[in-house]
């Protein structure tokens, strides 16, 4: 089972923080991937909140066909933080070139242009960046989005984080979401890290998605050119997130109600039950079975965690205001906010989403059976 | 025999029959009760003279004969009383010592069965045993990477949803204008399959409604079932039982003078409309009932005369294109109900059944589509319609699940698969399998005529007499004498049984799937299959 680990602080925090609280879980997960996404960014990024920041692996000629694309779409670099590490990769660790993070600088020509189709060019510079790196193999494309590094490789975190030196001041982010991969039913595969992103979006996930054929074959028919992939069965969770909040503009608890709705019986009784029980009809294709823990961060940095709905897999809830955390292993959130009061923790349930919010007061418990707030 | 000179070329001997009757005149006591038993008058009581030549020793006496007399049980050869093997005669028997044995070779009947150039009719479901559902594996197990989930202990909801369902776009858009949603009925994804009233004796299909009345309100298992197309009892119309129903409306409209004239009286919306454009046992052949099982009853309920053959048109005689057929029907129906009960046709699998699909995602009303496949079980055809007209389920479901799945429209038109489900016992496995493949729920009523009733049918050509209203069993019989054979309180029991069996083997193959809060439909990973060419045709896991 693969190890998760989620934290958003008022301060920024090296992406060490993290990866030692995976570190810890380590009799966990077998060490063969490596994934981390971070966003509210502070060091070298943290005057660069709108511009977008590419993140990927690259060969030689990849940054090449990277420049001449770039160019093409008349987008200048800003800012940029290059790894080429000079040692010899971890065992196991293919060897590559480079793992860029570049801001770049929008064109003129999107001036004018909404938020709406921002984002959605952006999504479809992303998704043709990544098919030239299927191509020839040159680029492995991770995100593409203001306020956004993510990094993935095959390795052990720790070994990883020493590798690329992931220690570094340029490198810090007051909201991180790091997985520790154990490695099960597919080959391993970088796209097959977690997390998975999409327009801003970001989960990760433990467990296996037994329904992912059908739900897959759902997002895939959607028509939305973003739904595509898949190399992990997890990645459907980032996605019906994304159909839920940015399709249907429902908000994070309806998420809760999409993937795990309640059982007919259950519908009968809740406050809702009528809206709920066509909501669940209609989105049946997209029901999850578990056994599943969910950890995510949304668009303005809001930090999630919902559970299948037989709450097969842990998860933790702990810190104290300024400092939050999730953790798939309690040993995980002892090692990084030892200082906290434990009895105020918070296992979710089968009905739970747990939320901490941008300002990082409080562990949010919201519950299945809650009435919702805006009825539709 | 007669004489050789009466020889005709239809007489027959019993090494030309399929069924022979193997008697045992030692055991045998004469009681009777086999002949009176015999649906078809097979067999009956024979006198025969037998010859003893008695050779005395020595020279003094000539030889000479001896004649006695015995009595026995023989059976006849002429087509119209050939035995169909039903063995009712040794279910009877006191002595066990008569048994139908099938004809280790291909019987001669079949060139001669169609006497007065009549070609051969009967009932049951075409004469292969066996269908390649039986053959898709569950390969799936989750086990270390993840836990399997507990088909006793977890908590399972196994159901289906059976109506037009908006995607969740449209969803949210029209209850936020508090517009029209097609009605959904949450329903068990196990259907009993359409029989008439008519073709089922009276005693049958009290049995089935009971049994479907207490798997609801008793077991809280929405369990629905089919009428086909014979109308409905006018009690069971004006009853709260009614919910649990699918009205069946077919070419020939039998039996809806009383279902709209009690439309006003009725306390409860049936569960839906199941509009038939076909059947597999019998594709492009409508329904057929026989005079003889038109008795006074079934003539009321059906609002014809008593007495006279029920051939129902093969199509719809009052519409001419499919845009026709299916939107005007569909809409026509939706509005005798104030359009809050699912509409729904029903087609045999055919070469022709994406078109037909294609046809209904574009219309907003049609609330699902049951594609019945050739190894569907009828009460009457043609028994060249039913064993070679037809498409096998399995890829006309697949195909239908696939194209949907490319329009984007997979769980907006349920689709119900039926033909040949638990023809081989396998009901669970066969249902699972379809599921998997992309069904949203199955219909069966030929297993529930065998584990419920105990109907002798079989593939190896066994009874099949369900057309001629004296049905050995009570099941398909119109004959009061024979139909209380038939009690339907245990047929009611058997139901249940039939039903809780399901439900639990069902968990068995879903729990160690992983799933449990969702039927597994279109959950194709799942399942494989050791032919290569059908893993390919269904796009499922070639295994070995
Ligand atoms: S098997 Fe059936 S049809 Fe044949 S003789 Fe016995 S009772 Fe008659
Ligand atoms: S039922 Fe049995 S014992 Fe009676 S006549 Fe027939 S064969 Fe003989
Ligand atoms: S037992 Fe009755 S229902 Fe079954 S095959 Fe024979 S006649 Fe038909």
């Amino acid at each position: 089972m693969c190890r998760l680990f989620a934290i958003t602080s008022s301060d920024p925090l090296s992406p060490m923080v993290a990866l030692r609280a995976i570190d810890v879980m380590k009799e966990g997960h077998d060490g063969s991937g490596t994934g981390m996404f971070m966003t509210d960014l502070g060091g070298d990024f943290e005057k660069l909140k709108t511009e977008p920041i590419l993140s990927g692996t690259f060969t030689n000629e990849g940054v090449k066909s990277l420049d001449r694309f770039m160019t093409e779409c008349d987008f200048l670099v800003k800012h940029e933080l290059s790894i080429r590490p000079n040692k010899q990769p971890p065992p196991g660790t293919p060897k590559r070139d480079y793992y860029l993070i570049r801001a770049y600088e929008y064109p003129p020509a999107w001036r004018d242009l909404n938020a709406t189709e921002i984002q959605f060019r952006l999504m479809m510079m992303r998704l043709q960046l990544r098919r030239m790196g299927e191509e020839d193999g040159s680029m492995m494309i991770f995100s593409f989005w203001p306020d956004v590094i993510m990094i993935k490789e095959v390795g052990d975190p720790m070994a990883i984080a020493d590798y690329l030196g992931l220690d570094r001041k340029e490198l810090q982010a007051r909201a991180m979401l790091v997985q520790g991969r154990q490695n099960t039913n597919y080959a391993i595969n970088i796209y097959a890290c977690h997390p998975f992103f999409i327009q801003g979006l970001a989960t990760m996930t433990n467990g296996e998605n037994t329904a992912f054929v059908p739900i897959r074959e759902f997002l895939m028919s959607r028509g939305f050119p973003g739904y595509i992939g898949y190399q992990s069965d997890s990645e459907t969770f980032t996605h019906i997130l994304h159909y839920t909040v940015n399709h249907l503009a429902l908000g994070l608890p309806m998420y809760k109600h999409v993937i795990t709705p309640l059982m007919d019986g259950e519908l009968a009784m809740h406050p809702d039950g009528q809206w709920l029980r066509r909501l669940k009809q209609t989105c049946r294709p997209l029901i999850i079975d578990g056994p599943n823990c969910v950890m995510g961060c949304l668009p303005d940095k809001t930090l999630f965690m919902v559970q299948d709905s037989k709450k097969l897999r842990p998860g933790v809830a702990g810190g104290h205001p300024g400092m939050y955390a999730f953790s798939s292993e309690m040993c995980g959130l002892d090692a990084t906010i030892p200082a906290r009061d434990k009895s105020r923790d918070f296992q979710p349930m089968k009905y739970d989403t747990v939320t901490v919010g941008p300002e990082r007061r409080e562990v949010e418990i919201w519950n299945q059976w809650d009435a919702l707030h805006h009825p539709h | 025999m007669e004489p050789v000179g009466c020889l005709t070329p239809s007489t027959l001997s019993v090494k030309d029959l399929p069924w022979i009757i193997l008697w045992d005149k030692e055991k045998c006591t004469l009681c009777g009760r086999c002949t009176a038993v015999c649906p078809v008058r097979a067999i009956e009581l024979g006198v025969h003279r037998k010859r003893a030549i008695n050779v005395s020793i020595g020279l003094e006496e000539k030889p000479g004969n001896l004649f006695t007399v015995y009595h026995g049980i023989d059976q006849r050869t002429d087509p119209v009383h050939a035995c169909v093997g039903c063995g009712m005669c040794n279910l009877v028997c006191p002595n066990n010592c008569i048994i139908p044995a099938h004809n280790e070779e291909i019987d001669k009947l079949r060139f001669h069965n169609n006497v007065g150039g009549v070609p051969r009719r009967r009932g049951g479901r075409r004469n292969v045993p066996g269908v390649i559902l039986d053959q898709i594996k569950f390969i799936r197990i989750s086990m270390l990477t993840d836990p399997a989930l507990d088909a006793g202990r977890h908590e399972f909801e196994l159901r289906t949803l059976l109506g037009r369902i908006l995607p969740p776009e449209e969803m949210l858009r029209v209850t936020q204008e508090n517009g029209w949603t097609p009605p959904v009925r949450e329903i068990y994804p196990l259907i009993i399959g359409s029989m008439s009233f008519g073709a089922l004796s009276p005693n049958m299909w009290e049995g089935l409604q009971m049994g479907v009345a207490y798997l609801n309100e008793e077991l809280g298992m929405p369990v629905r079932m089919c009428t086909g197309e014979g109308g409905c009892p006018p009690r069971l119309l004006r009853s709260r039982f009614l919910k649990y129903v699918i009205l069946q409306i077919a070419s020939g409209y039998f039996g809806w003078d009383e279902i709209i004239h009690a439309l006003p009286e009725m306390k409860e919306d049936p569960c839906a409309i199941e509009i038939k454009y076909g059947q597999g046992a019998k594709p492009g052949d409508g329904g057929l009932l026989m005079w003889y099982k038109v008795n006074k009853l079934i003539a009321a309920i059906r609002g014809v005369p008593p007495g006279v053959s029920l051939p129902s048109p093969p199509t719809h005689q009052t519409k001419y294109s499919i845009e026709e057929s299916v939107a005007k029907m569909i809409q026509s129906m939706y509005m005798g109900w104030g359009f809050r009960v699912p509409v729904y046709p029903k087609i045999s699998g055919t070469s022709t059944a994406l078109a037909v699909l294609n046809n209904l995602t574009r219309n907003p009303y049609a609330g699902a589509l049951a594609i019945d496949g050739e190894d569907g079980g009828t009460g009457a055809a043609y028994n060249v319609s039913m064993n070679h007209m037809g498409h096998p389920i399995a890829s006309n479901l697949r195909d239908a699940y696939l194209n949907l799945v490319k329009l984007g429209k997979q769980n907006e038109i349920p689709l119900f698969a039926a033909g040949g489900v638990g023809k081989s016992g396998n009901l669970a496995a066969n249902a699972a399998a379809l599921i998997m493949l992309g069904a949203s729920g199955v219909q069966t009523g030929k297993y529930m005529m065998q584990a419920a009733a105990g109907c002798l049918g079989s593939e190896s050509d066994r009874c099949n007499i369900c057309n001629i209203g004296i049905c050995p069993k009570g099941i398909t019989s119109q004959d009061p004498r024979v139909d209380r054979r038939l009690d339907p309180e245990k047929v009611a029991e058997r139901v249940v049984e039939v039903f809780l069996t399901f439900d639990t083997e069902l968990k068995k193959i879903v729990a160690p799937l992983g799933r449990s809060t969702s039927l597994p439909i279109g959950m194709s990973d799942a399942i494989g299959i050791a032919e290569h060419h059908a893993a390919e045709r269904l796009s499922i896991r070639y295994v070995v």
